[in-house]
């Protein structure tokens, strides 16, 4: 999004030190955009304010009220109350958390599976490569909705099967990026002299590559976060996804949409929640990669 | 040119077959029986053996994915639990209403997002450009199922100027193309901006600015014939974005499509539904990459030579 100016991380900066200069980058990239300064200041605060909720939250997120049943957005209620009375506000403040674990422990795996598979993969070559490459293929194919939509099937539903599904769509990409990256690494000097010297393979592949591979991953990673929330919301609602009493934002608009036209808040509010979410991941994302990955730009 | 399509066809064959593969075993190695899962615990065993002998559900694994294959191959994907019908006859009837919706959502989507990397290009850095790129990077963070039910709130049910759901005519297509083509709009508008300002660093667009050319020949004669090919790409991945968005969006706007058949095929347990509906669908995906691999040899030479 704005312009910055990245030009002298390139793809080289092979070699010692990597680690410091990634966050050295990160911070200058924060220092420098206000938008994806802010992006990231919404998200701790949305993360923060959700894992304080019960210090200073003063409903209970399941505790029903017959007499509140539907009551409109007012000063007591923000955000109205559910079909049960329900303080909604509170109910997506606790929500946050679950958005935020789908957001993160998918994407994870996904990122370790893929990182580890594309090391193997570009390093290797070979027979391995191929048969890796031909998974990814296959995977890619796929519309990833749609394929999670069946893993979860598969499983059986609940919040595993959902990270499972997620990873599971996830790791392809991730792992044809980090392979080209490794590809392209291992014929540089620097490794030629680590095995002149007489350095193990595996060492030259967890020491020497990976650590080159890091602003990737840190660019997959962020990248990666707001499209695995989005999917999971999308599960959600079609009613393939988590299930309550742990009401992720997804099934919030899943279950309140049946009252769109005479309670039209209720639903509105989660959507208007994954929204934010969201887009400030994504505007972090996009300086994170524009900071550390000019090429990778799309 | 005709090795070239040759060898992408060839290369397409076993991408299909392990997306086949992948499939089958995912919905056919499911712990538990799915036909008890389908019916209820409750159900006489007798009932139970005579489903299971009709669908041939006790032979080896083995026998059953080479009928799975050779069945897909002539276009027959086996006979939907639930429904009792041929999942080919269930396709047929519901890939109209997705065609119809995608192509609408994909004529959307060009139209927004061509023109909005176009300019946000050419007027790189000013208000413009971050107003579209905003407007897209908001696009592609969109919930698709959620502006779906503030567009079914805001323009059918307060203005009423649209119906809320159904599928018989094209008025009934307005809202979900706009959202669900909003959503791949973004990705559009992006790639093309940033093609475009790469592209307008080349020397020949100096060389075409020397010679006193008018900016805006410089842009659409000389830069965007380069700067789209990569968008071209682009729409093909977007079939797969579109498809799979059309599964929420027929949801949401009751058209009986394919993305709706397999969603109903999920909450009946309905396996071969299931599996047909994804195959053919991933299958159209994989025939949209390879499309759009022809298409990009024949705009750009460099690609079927090497």
């Amino acid at each position: 999004m704005s312009d910055m100016n990245a030009e002298e991380t390139g793809s080289a900066g092979a070699g010692a030190g990597e680690g410091g200069t990634t966050a050295g980058l990160l911070a200058e990239m924060l220092r420098n955009s206000r938008l994806a300064a802010f992006s990231l200041a919404v998200i701790i605060f949305i993360i923060a304010a959700s894992f304080a909720a019960p210090l200073y939250m003063p409903y209970d997120p399941n505790k029903p009220s017959l007499s509140e049943r539907f009551a409109p957005p007012s000063a007591s209620h923000w955000a109205g109350c559910d079909d049960l009375g329900r303080d909604q506000f509170t109910r997506l403040v606790y929500g946050a958390r679950i958005s935020i674990m789908i957001g993160l422990v998918p994407t994870s795996l996904s990122i370790i599976l893929g990182t580890a598979l594309g090391l193997v993969s570009g390093f290797a070559g070979g027979r391995t490569d191929f048969f890796i490459m031909r998974l990814a293929d296959v995977v890619l194919a796929f519309p990833s909705l749609l394929l999670a939509m069946v893993v979860s099937y598969t499983l059986g539903g609940g919040v595993t099967s959902i990270f499972a599904a997620l990873a599971f769509v996830g790791w392809a990409a991730t792992a044809r990026v980090i392979r080209a990256q490794t590809m392209s690494l291992k014929e540089k000097e620097f490794v030629e002299s680590a095995r002149s010297v007489g350095v193990r393979e595996s060492v030259i592949m967890l020491r020497h590559i990976l650590p080159n591979c890091i602003p990737n991953i840190i660019v997959l990673f962020t990248l990666n976060i707001p499209e695995a929330i989005l999917n999971e919301s999308a599960l959600s609602f079609l009613g393939v996804g988590a299930s309550p009493p742990s009401a992720s934002w997804g099934l919030m608009v899943y279950r309140y949409k049946t009252y769109l036209m005479s309670y039209p808040w209720l639903a509105a509010a989660p959507g208007a929640a994954i929204l934010i979410f969201v887009l400030a991941f994504n505007f972090l994302g996009d300086g994170v990669r524009d900071t550390l990955d000019p090429y990778m730009k799309d | 040119m005709a090795r070239y399509i040759l060898k992408r066809v060839v290369i397409s064959v076993p991408v299909l077959l392990g997306v086949a593969l992948v499939l089958f075993l995912l919905l056919n190695v499911v712990p538990g029986d799915p036909i008890t899962i389908m019916m209820g615990e409750h159900i006489k065993p007798a009932l139970v053996e005579s489903f299971r002998a009709r669908m041939h559900l006790d032979d080896p694994v083995l026998v059953r994915f080479v009928r799975y294959i050779t069945g897909a191959l002539r276009w027959d994907f086996g006979v939907s639990y639930k429904l009792e019908r041929e999942v080919s006859d269930l396709i047929r009837e519901s890939l109209p209403h997705t065609i119809k919706l995608t192509v609408c959502a994909a004529l959307v989507s060009w139209l927004i997002g061509i023109p909005a990397g176009i300019v946000s290009a050419v007027r790189h850095n000013t208000l413009a450009d971050r107003f579209f790129m905003g407007f897209s990077l908001l696009g592609i963070s969109l919930p698709i199922f959620w502006a779906g039910l503030l567009m079914q709130y805001v323009f059918a049910f307060r203005l009423q100027w649209l119906p809320v759901t159904g599928y018989y005519s094209l008025r009934y297509y307005i809202m979900p193309a706009l959202v669900l083509g909003w959503s791949s709009a973004g990705a559009i508008a992006r790639l093309t901006r940033s093609n475009l300002l790469e592209t307008m660093k080349h020397d020949y667009i100096r060389t075409a600015r020397a010679k006193g050319l008018k900016e805006t020949a410089v842009v659409t004669a000389h830069a965007l014939k380069n700067a789209m090919l990569p968008v071209v790409t682009v729409m093909a991945i977007q079939v797969a974005g579109l498809l799979g968005g059309a599964v929420m969006t027929e949801s949401i706007f009751g058209i009986p499509g394919l993305g709706r058949v397999a969603v109903n095929a999920i909450a009946d347990r309905d396996m071969p539904l299931l599996q047909g509906t994804i195959l053919f669908t991933t299958g159209i995906v994989i025939a949209g990459n390879l499309a759009a691999d022809i298409i990009c040899a024949f705009l750009d030479p460099r690609i079927r030579v090497e």
